[in-house]
């Protein structure tokens, strides 16, 4: 028996297999919902006002693609400065939160609060302060995603390992450089975890924002309320599937990118765990 | 004075936990003089973990007293008068930074302390643990758990310490790896002259590495029973094989368990 064990080649084995059924496995549902969705369509013969197939759904998308692509580029933008903000905020804040329970006990209610109260209640004020556009879109994409970025980092910043915290004491260490040395880097899977949920949702807030606050200028969510009230369900359809796509890329291109770095970088994985083989105990 | 300096010396020390009815530690009184290769067993629960904590610094005393007294000070230390005491930890588990290399790991006391890091000195310490200078790339998730607590083990050399303190460091590795990383231990407290303290529940463990051994029962019973032990030249193999081990290991046994 020997110390340097040679696990790493099946370690990395698993780990693809593993992507890639984590992307054929979905995709494979995904295939089965269309084909039953058109099989209905065709079966009982539904007419396209009332539901139109994924065939029609993607002749839509094809026909008004220049359009769809503008408004995705558009929304997309929205949402990226919207979230962008809210990394920014959202680690600061989780900063202030993880040195003092006393701060953290007395904003953190206001942190959920940006969670629960409804955009549409906010949107007025936004409108009121910013005025209607690209601004205040992004404003409300960054309300949305700012609470998961808190939670997740301020959980990242406090959970660390005792152990640690310990041998940094051992040392002398000061807070600060507790901060930057320990807490910080050991928080980064939880953070880009909080970034990646935080995605989906300054993707919704982003849409929803041109609801409620945008100025009406291209965007997926002025799309989407442009086709509802024309009633051409398969353009909507279209728009909405594309809504959900971006959703969807932005997800993963932050997931593939977050993990790579966590491991290339840092050594460690997104679910906070240390790459490779683990000591036992 | 007795013939050798106490490096730690406890008198009447008392832990609690913010109940002063339960304590942890309660009337602990012990001298360790420079050099000792001391060990600590007990049960689980008995607060040997926390006696390694007071001497380390990370646990206060809520009652009785310790001194601390790295003697005079050597050539190493820079020539003070009074040198200060510098212990180095080993905990159960690796406590390595994921994110640092191997030889990043080392310079960590350093770069805390805020000393200058000479890579030549702790590549050298790295093999001095059993590892090679290969390792120094690598991260904590490259290694095995064995080599894991061997740079855990390397990283507590870092600032050149009196003193060792080794909470259970073999607790989560498997016997033949066990054995070896003890040989190391005591390997590089013979060479570096070191004051060893060694908390673990392995008797076995206890009987082989030490030069003293003492009993620990939760409290308020505290230390039952302190045993010195004469340690003949033998190689690592004779002594694990030697009867003293085996006699001595009985009346451990006898001093944890009285019939």
């Amino acid at each position: 028996m020997s110390e340097r064990s040679g696990q790493f080649s099946a370690v990395g084995k698993t780990s693809v297999v593993r992507s890639v059924s984590d992307v054929l496995v979905p995709l494979l549902v995904l295939a089965l919902v269309l084909l039953v969705w058109q099989g209905a369509v065709w079966w009982w013969r539904i007419s396209p006002v009332l539901l139109p197939g994924p065939g029609a759904v993607l002749t839509a998308c094809w026909k008004i693609r220049a359009s769809l692509l503008e408004s995705a580029f558009r929304t997309a933008l929205a949402a990226l400065t919207g979230l962008s903000i809210s990394i920014v905020l959202g680690t600061l804040t989780a900063f202030a939160f993880s040195q003092s329970a006393l701060v953290r006990r007395a904003f953190y209610p206001y942190a959920v609060l940006l969670q629960t109260v409804p955009i549409i209640a906010i949107a007025p004020i936004v409108i009121v302060s910013l005025g209607r556009g690209f601004v205040s879109v992004a404003t409300v994409s960054a309300i949305l995603s700012l609470f998961p970025i808190i939670t997740s980092t301020t959980t990242g910043l406090l959970q660390v390992d005792a152990t640690l915290l310990d041998l940094f004491r051992l040392y002398g260490a000061s807070r600060w450089k507790t901060l930057l040395s320990l807490r910080v880097p050991a928080a980064l899977p939880y953070l880009i975890s909080g970034i990646r949920i935080a995605s989906g949702s300054s993707i919704v807030g982003a849409i929803v924002g041109e609801f409620f606050v945008g100025d009406g200028t291209p965007g997926l969510g002025s799309l989407i309320q442009r086709k509802s009230a024309s009633l051409v369900l398969s353009e909507l359809y279209a728009t909405v599937g594309v809504a959900t796509v971006l959703g969807t890329l932005v997800f993963g291109l932050i997931t593939v990118v977050g993990e790579r770095v966590l491991r290339r970088r840092f050594g460690m994985s997104l679910g906070g765990r240390i790459s490779g083989p683990q000591s036992g105990g | 004075m007795a013939e050798k300096a106490a490096i730690y010396s406890l008198q009447d020390a008392v832990v609690h936990f913010g109940d002063p009815l339960r304590p942890v530690l309660q009337q602990i009184s012990l001298r360790i003089p420079r050099g000792q290769f001391l060990t600590v067993v007990g049960p689980s629960g008995c607060g040997k973990s926390t006696l390694l904590r007071v001497l380390a610094g990370l646990q206060s005393l809520s009652g009785g007293q310790m001194e601390r007294s790295a003697g005079p000070a050597s050539a190493a230390a820079g020539g003070g008068s009074t040198a200060e005491l510098r212990a180095g930890f080993v905990f159960q588990q690796p406590a390595l930074l994921p994110w640092r290399t191997a030889l990043q790991n080392l310079r960590l006391p350093l770069e805390l302390g805020a000393a200058k890091s000479d890579d030549e000195r702790l590549l050298g310490l790295l093999e001095q643990v059993g590892l090679s200078r290969a390792d120094a790339g690598k991260r904590p998730g490259q290694l095995s758990g064995g080599m894991q607590m061997r740079l855990s083990l390397a990283r507590a050399l870092v600032r050149d310490p009196q003193v060792l303190l080794l909470d259970e460091p073999f607790a989560a590795v498997d016997d033949f790896l066990r054995m070896k990383l003890q040989d190391s231990v005591r390997a590089l407290h013979d060479a570096r002259g070191l004051t060893t303290i060694l908390v673990t529940h392995n008797l076995q463990e206890a009987a082989y590495l030490s030069d003293r051994v003492v009993v620990l029962q939760p409290a308020p019973r505290g230390i039952t029973a302190d045993f010195s032990l004469e340690r003949s030249c033998l190689s690592p193999a004779e002594r694990r094989r030697a009867p003293e081990q085996f006699q001595f290991l009985q009346q451990l046994t006898a001093a944890l368990f009285p019939s």
